[in-house]
C-alpha cells in the first residue's frame, strides 16, 4: 500500500491520529476544567507559613504515600465530610518557574488521606512528636522519621519550641529536641488542610457504593464497635494500652475523668476538646470533627471504662444524648 | 515444563503464605489447623483409605501372579512351555548346553533343590477393621478428645498395615522363588533329555543368529570421515557440562564497528542504570519493613521512590530500548545509520538528564509530585533533546532505506519516539495545568509514558528479534498493523483511569474505562501474533537462552496488560485503587514485559557485535532469579492489597490495613532481593560479553605465533 510504504505519510498519519486523540481526551478537558472551575466562596488561602510548609511537603515526596482526595465512595467518608470537588483544587496554580502545579491528589494511600487532616488531627504537639519519629505515637507506623527537621539544644531559649521525645528515640543524644522552622512550616501546612464547607444550599455529591449490611446491623439495634472507634480516633495519642505518652498525652488508664462521676465533663472533652493541663498537649474536638452520634460516644466511653484494668460504670446512648445537647449549647456560648 | 514449575512454586508459596502469615485477627483469620480438628481427621482417614486401596491393589497383583503359577497345567501345556523356554535360550546358555551334552552324554545327575515354605497366616479383616474405625469416628467426630485418641490409634494401625503388607509381599516373593526353582529343575531335566540332533540343527543356528553384530562400517565404508564443509564442531577438551548446552549466537555479516560501539555504549549505560535504579528500589522496599533504616534526608523514602522509578525508566529501559533501536532501524532499512554523532549526543544528553534528575530529587527539588514527571523541566529538556535527535536520526535512516516497505518494527519504534515527544510537550507546557487540569494531564502522561514510549518501542524490538531468533517470519504482518492502530486508538484514551472516583469529570473516567477494555484488541492481536510465530518452532526454546526471555515477556504482555484492563473497572477500582496492587501491576508489566524483552534482545544482539557470549549458567541464574523474584514480589502484594482494599470497604480503622500488609511487604522485599540479585548476574553477563579480555584460545594463539614468525623472521624452534 502506498500509505504504508511512504514513511512521511505513515508517520504523519500516526502522529495526527495520536495528537488528535490527545487534544480530545487530555488537553481540551484539562483546559475546560482549568477555566470553568472557581474556588469555593469560603475557601481560605494558604498562609505564608503554610505555603513554605507545602514546599517542604513536596520536596520530601510525601505525596508518594498520602493522597489528598476524598473519592465519592462510602469508604472514603472517614477522610472528609463530602467528596472532593473540582472547585477544591481550582485555586492551585503553578508553583514557580521551575515547578509544575501541585494538586497533590496522589495515586497511593500507604498512609492516611490528608484532605481534612487539619480538622482530624489539629494537635501541634502530636504532629511534632509524630514527625520526629512516627513510631513514638503509632508503633505500627511505617512512615519515615524526619529528625532532620529538628535540632538538639543543650539550653534552649524561651522562644524555642521544645518537643518531648522519649529517651528511647533519642539514640543516646543529650539535650532538648527543638523544632526547626521547617518543621513548624510543615505543620502549619498540615493544619491548614481542611475541607472547605459548601455554601449554604449547595448539595454535596453523594457517596457511592454504600455498605448495605450496615443498615441491617443498625436496624437490629447493635451498637457501634467501641474498640474500632478508639483505634481510628483516639489511639494515636492515648495509645493502644491506654497509657498515653508522658509529657505529651495523658493516660486514660486509671484516669479520674474516665472513671469519675462527672459524665458531663467526659462527654464535653470528647465532643469539644480539652486544653486545661499545661503538661499535656491540646486535645482537638474529636467528637465534633468526626460527627460522633450518641451511640458512638456511648460505645467509646464503655470501651474506655472497661479496658486496661479500668472498671467504670456503663453508660447508655440515651444518657449521652441528653448530655450532648447540654454540652453543645455550652460550646456555642 | 516451565508452567508446571510455575504452578508448583506458586502453590508452595501460597501454602506458606496462607498458613503462617495471616496476622490480622479481624480480616484474615490465622490458620486454625490443629491435629484435633475434624478436618484433620477427615484428611487422615482419607490418607488411610488411600493407603489401604494401594495395598489392596498391590496384593491383588501379587495374588494374580501366584495364581498363574499354581494354575493346574496339562502335560501339553508343560511341554509347550518347556519347548518355548528352550528356544529362548541366549547364546551363552546354548554354548553351556552343548558343552554339557558333550561332557555327559547320557549321564543323569540329580540336582537337589530346596523348598522353602512359609506358613502364612494373614488377618483376613484388614479392610473391615478400618471401616469400623471409620464408623466409630463418624459418630464421635465432635469429641476432640476422642478424635485425638482415634488418631493416635490410627497411627500404629497404619504402621501395622504397612508392616504386614511388606511381610506378605516378602512371603509371596519367596513362594514364587520356590516355584521358579521347581520350574528350573523341570527345564534342566528336559534339556538333559533333549536329542543331540535338535541341538545341532536348531540351536546352533539360533546361536549364530544371536551372535550376529554389525561391523559399524556398513554406512561409512572403510575410509576415515572427511568433513569438507566444516559441519562438525566437536570440542574434545570440554568437561562435563553443568547446564544443558544451548546454541551459540551465529556470527553476523558485517556490522559497522562504529555503530557497534555506539550500541554497546547504550546497552552498557542501561545496565549501569538498572543496577543503580534497582539498588535504590531494593532499599526503598526494605524501608517498608524497616522504616528506621536510616535518618538521612537525602535517603528518605519520599525522595528515593522517584529516584528509583525515574532511573529505571529513563536510564535503564529508555537507554536499553534506544540501544537496540540503533541496531534494528538501520538493519531493517538495509542501510547505514544516518548520523553517528547524533547517536552519541543523545546518549550523553539522556545520561546527563538521569544524573542531574537523580541529584535534584535527592536534594528535594522536584516538579510537584506527578508520578514519572518528577524531574523539573530543565532536566527533562535534556532528555527530550536526546529523543528528538534520535527521531531525526531514525527518520533520515528510514528515508535512505533500500527496501520498498518499512518493516513493522520501524513503525512501532519511530511512532513511539514521536509519541514520547508529544507526551512530554503536553506534560510540561504550563498552559493547561492549573487546578484539575494538572490531574487530567497527569493521568494522560503517566499512562502514555508507559504505554506509548516503553510498550510501543519494545513491541518494535520484539517484531524484529523474535522472528530473527526463531529463524522464521512473523506469523502475520496484518495482525501487527491492526495492533498498531488499535493501540493508538485505545491506549490514548485510558490515562484518567488512574483517577476513577476522583473529582475529574465522570464522563472522562468512563471514556478511560472503555478505552481500557478496548486494549484487549491490540493485546490479544499482539500476543496471538507472537505465539503463532512460535508455532512449529517451540522445540527451539530448549536450544536457546534468548527465547525463554521472549516467552516470559509474551506471557506477561498478555496477563499484565489484561490485568490493567481488569483494574480499570469501577467495581475493581473500588478495592484495588490506592493500594499496593498498583505497585504489583506496574512491576508485572514494566519488569515482566519490558525488562524481559530488553534482556532477550540484548542477549541476542551483543554476541553478534562482540563475538563473545556470557556463560550459560549465569544467564540461567539471571533468568530464574528474575522470574522467581518477580513472582515473590507481585503475588503477595496483590493478595495483601486485595485484603486491605476489602478492609477499607468494610470501614475498618486505617491502621489495621497497615498491620495487615506487614508480612506482604516483607515478601515483597524478599522478591525484590531476588530480582536485584539477578541483575548482578546480568551485569556480570554484560561484562563477559563486552570484556576485551579474551579467554586464551590455544589454537588461535598458535596461529598468531605462526604469523608472527613469518613476519618477524625469527622462527620459533
Amino acid at each position: 500500500m502506498e500509505l504504508f510504504d511512504n514513511h512521511k505519510k505513515l508517520f504523519g498519519l500516526a502522529t495526527l491520529f495520536f495528537v488528535g486523540l490527545t487534544i480530545l481526551v487530555a488537553v481540551m478537558p484539562a483546559i475546560r476544567n482549568q477555566n470553568n472551575n472557581q474556588p469555593l466562596p469560603n475557601a481560605q488561602e494558604l498562609s505564608p507559613e503554610a505555603v513554605k510548609g507545602k514546599a517542604i511537603f513536596i520536596a520530601n515526596g510525601c505525596v508518594a504515600c498520602h493522597t489528598q482526595q476524598v473519592r465519592d465512595l462510602d469508604m472514603d467518608k472517614i477522610w472528609g465530610t463530602r467528596p472532593s470537588l473540582a472547585a477544591d483544587y481550582a485555586a492551585i496554580h503553578r508553583t514557580d518557574v521551575w515547578r509544575n502545579t501541585a494538586t497533590l491528589m496522589g495515586t497511593e494511600r500507604t498512609g492516611p488521606d490528608l484532605t481534612d487532616i487539619g480538622n482530624r488531627q489539629p494537635s501541634k504537639d502530636w504532629n511534632l512528636v509524630h514527625l520526629y519519629n512516627p513510631r513514638i505515637v503509632v508503633k505500627e507506623s511505617i512512615m519515615p522519621a524526619y529528625p532532620w527537621l529538628f535540632t538538639i539544644k543543650e539550653e534552649p531559649s524561651k522562644s524555642d519550641i521544645i518537643v518531648n521525645i522519649p529517651a528511647k528515640f533519642l539514640d543516646g543524644k543529650k539535650g532538648k529536641v527543638v523544632a526547626t522552622k521547617e518543621a513548624i512550616y510543615l505543620i502549619a501546612y498540615l493544619q491548614s488542610l481542611k475541607q472547605t464547607k459548601l455554601p449554604d444550599g449547595t448539595v454535596a455529591p453523594a457517596f457511592l457504593y454504600k455498605k448495605e449490611e450496615n443498615k441491617t446491623i443498625q436496624a437490629v439495634g447493635s451498637e457501634p464497635d467501641g474498640k474500632a472507634l478508639f483505634t481510628a480516633n483516639c489511639q494515636s495519642c492515648h495509645q493502644a494500652n491506654g497509657e498515653g505518652l508522658p509529657g505529651a498525652f495523658p493516660p486514660l488508664k486509671g484516669s479520674p475523668v474516665v472513671l469519675g462521676d462527672d459524665l458531663e465533663k467526659y462527654v464535653d472533652i470528647i465532643v469539644n476538646g480539652y486544653d486545661a493541663r499545661a503538661e499535656f498537649g491540646v486535645m482537638p474536638p474529636v467528637g465534633t470533627n468526626m460527627q460522633f452520634t450518641e451511640h458512638d460516644i456511648a460505645a467509646l466511653i464503655n470501651y474506655e471504662r472497661s479496658n486496661w484494668g479500668n472498671n467504670g460504670k456503663k453508660v447508655t446512648p440515651e444518657e449521652i444524648k441528653k448530655i450532648i445537647d447540654v454540652v453543645k449549647l455550652k460550646a456555642a456560648e | 515444563m516451565k508452567s508446571c514449575n510455575f504452578l508448583v512454586r506458586s502453590l508452595f508459596f501460597w501454602g506458606i503464605l496462607l498458613n503462617s502469615f495471616n496476622v490480622s485477627a479481624q480480616q484474615t483469620i490465622p490458620s486454625d489447623f490443629s491435629l484435633g480438628s475434624a478436618t484433620a481427621l477427615i484428611w487422615l482417614l482419607l490418607i488411610v483409605l488411600l493407603i489401604i486401596f494401594f495395598v489392596a491393589m498391590v496384593l491383588r497383583q501379587k495374588v494374580n501372579g501366584i495364581k498363574d503359577i499354581y494354575r493346574r497345567k496339562t502335560d501339553e501345556d508343560v511341554k509347550r512351555e518347556l519347548h518355548a523356554q528352550t528356544h529362548s535360550l541366549n547364546s551363552d546358555q546354548i554354548t553351556q548346553l552343548t558343552n554339557y551334552k558333550k561332557r555327559n552324554k547320557g549321564n543323569a545327575t540329580i540336582i537337589s533343590f530346596i523348598l522353602i515354605t512359609t506358613a502364612l497366616t494373614l488377618s483376613p479383616g484388614t479392610a473391615t477393621w478400618a471401616q469400623e474405625v471409620n464408623k466409630q469416628a463418624d459418630s464421635l467426630l465432635s469429641e476432640t478428645g476422642i478424635i485425638i485418641t482415634i488418631i493416635l490409634l490410627l497411627i500404629p494401625i497404619l504402621f501395622a498395615i504397612i508392616f504386614v503388607t511388606i511381610k506378605v509381599i516378602y512371603a509371596f516373593d519367596q513362594s514364587k522363588k520356590t516355584q521358579n526353582l521347581e520350574d528350573a529343575e523341570k527345564l534342566a531335566a528336559y534339556l538333559r533329555s533333549l536329542p543331540e540332533e535338535e541341538i545341532n540343527t536348531y540351536l546352533k543356528k539360533r546361536q549364530a543368529a544371536l551372535d550376529f553384530r554389525l561391523s559399524h562400517k556398513e554406512l561409512s565404508g572403510l575410509l576415515s570421515a572427511d568433513d569438507e564443509r566444516g559441519l562438525l564442531q566437536v570440542n574434545k577438551q570440554a568437561g562435563l557440562p553443568i547446564v544443558a548446552l544451548k546454541k551459540k549466537a551465529l556470527p553476523r555479516p558485517h556490522i559497522d564497528p562504529e555503530l557497534s560501539r555506539l550500541i554497546l555504549w547504550y546497552l552498557g549505560c542501561a545496565t549501569f542504570w538498572l543496577l543503580f535504579g534497582t539498588t535504590i528500589g531494593e532499599y526503598v522496599g526494605i524501608k517498608f519493613v524497616a522504616p528506621d533504616a536510616d535518618h538521612i534526608s537525602w535517603l528518605s523514602f519520599g525522595r528515593l521512590r522517584p529516584v528509583h522509578t525515574n532511573a529505571v525508566f529513563w536510564g535503564w529501559a529508555s537507554l536499553g530500548m534506544l540501544g537496540l533501536g540503533y541496531y534494528i532501524v538501520p538493519r531493517v532499512s538495509n542501510t547505514k545509520l544516518s548520523n553517528m554523532k547524533y547517536g552519541w549526543y543523545a546518549l550523553w544528553l539522556i545520561n546527563a538528564a538521569v544524573v542531574l534528575g537523580t541529584i535534584c530529587l535527592m536534594t528535594g527539588i522536584n516538579n510537584g509530585g506527578g508520578e514519572y514527571r518528577e524531574y523539573i523541566w530543565p532536566v527533562t529538556l535534556l532528555f527530550a533533546i536526546g529523543v528528538v535527535l534520535t527521531l531525526i536520526n531514525f527518520l533520515q535512516t528510514i528515508a535512505k532505506r533500500t527496501t520498498k516497505e518499512i518493516y513493522i518494527s520501524n513503525w512501532y519504534i519511530v511512532a513511539s519516539i514521536i509519541f514520547a515527544i508529544v507526551i512530554t510537550v503536553v506534560a510540561y507546557l504550563p498552559y493547561w495545568q492549573n487546578g484539575l487540569g494538572e490531574t487530567i494531564i497527569q493521568g494522560y502522561y503517566m499512562h502514555q509514558g508507559v504505554g506509548m514510549w516503553f510498550m510501543l518501542f519494545t513491541l518494535g524490538i520484539v517484531y524484529y528479534f523474535l522472528p530473527q531468533q526463531l529463524n522464521k517470519p512473523i506469523y502475520s504482518y496484518s495482525l501487527g498493523i491492526l495492533a498498531f492502530w488499535a493501540q493508538i486508538l485505545f491506549y490514548t484514551l485510558i490515562g484518567t483511569h488512574h483517577f476513577v472516583f476522583s473529582a475529574i469529570p465522570w464522563w472522562l473516567q468512563t471514556v478511560a474505562i472503555v478505552g481500557s477494555a478496548g486494549m484487549a484488541i491490540p493485546v490479544i492481536a499482539g500476543t496471538t501474533n507472537f505465539i503463532l510465530t512460535f508455532k512449529g518452532a517451540w522445540y527451539k526454546i530448549k536450544d536457546s537462552y534468548t527465547l525463554p526471555f521472549f516467552l516470559v515477556g509474551i506471557v506477561f504482555y498478555f496477563t499484565g496488560s489484561m490485568q490493567g484492563t481488569a483494574e480499570a473497572f469501577r467495581s475493581t477500582n473500588l478495592i484495588w485503587h490506592f493500594t499496593d496492587f498498583t505497585v504489583a501491576h506496574s512491576h508485572l508489566t514494566m519488569y515482566g514485559i519490558i525488562c524481559f524483552f530488553l534482556w532477550a534482545g540484548m542477549y541476542a544482539v551483543i554476541p553478534r557485535l562482540t563475538g563473545k557470549e556470557a556463560p550459560q549458567i549465569t544467564i540461567g541464574a539471571h533468568f530464574w532469579l528474575a522470574l522467581i523474584g518477580l513472582m515473590f514480589y507481585t503475588i503477595p502484594l496483590m493478595y495483601g492489597s486485595t485484603m486491605k482494599g476489602l478492609l477499607w470497604v468494610q470501614g475498618k480503622p486505617f491502621l489495621e490495613g497497615v498491620v495487615l500488609m506487614a508480612p506482604y511487604w516483607l515478601w515483597r522485599a524478599i522478591g525484590g532481593s531476588l530480582m536485584w540479585l539477578s541483575h548482578l548476574f546480568f551485569a556480570y553477563n554484560m561484562y563477559k560479553m563486552l570484556s576485551r579480555n579474551d579467554e586464551m584460545d590455544v589454537r588461535e594463539i598458535a596461529i598468531q605465533k605462526l604469523d608472527d614468525s613469518t613476519t618477524s623472521a625469527h622462527p620459533i624452534v
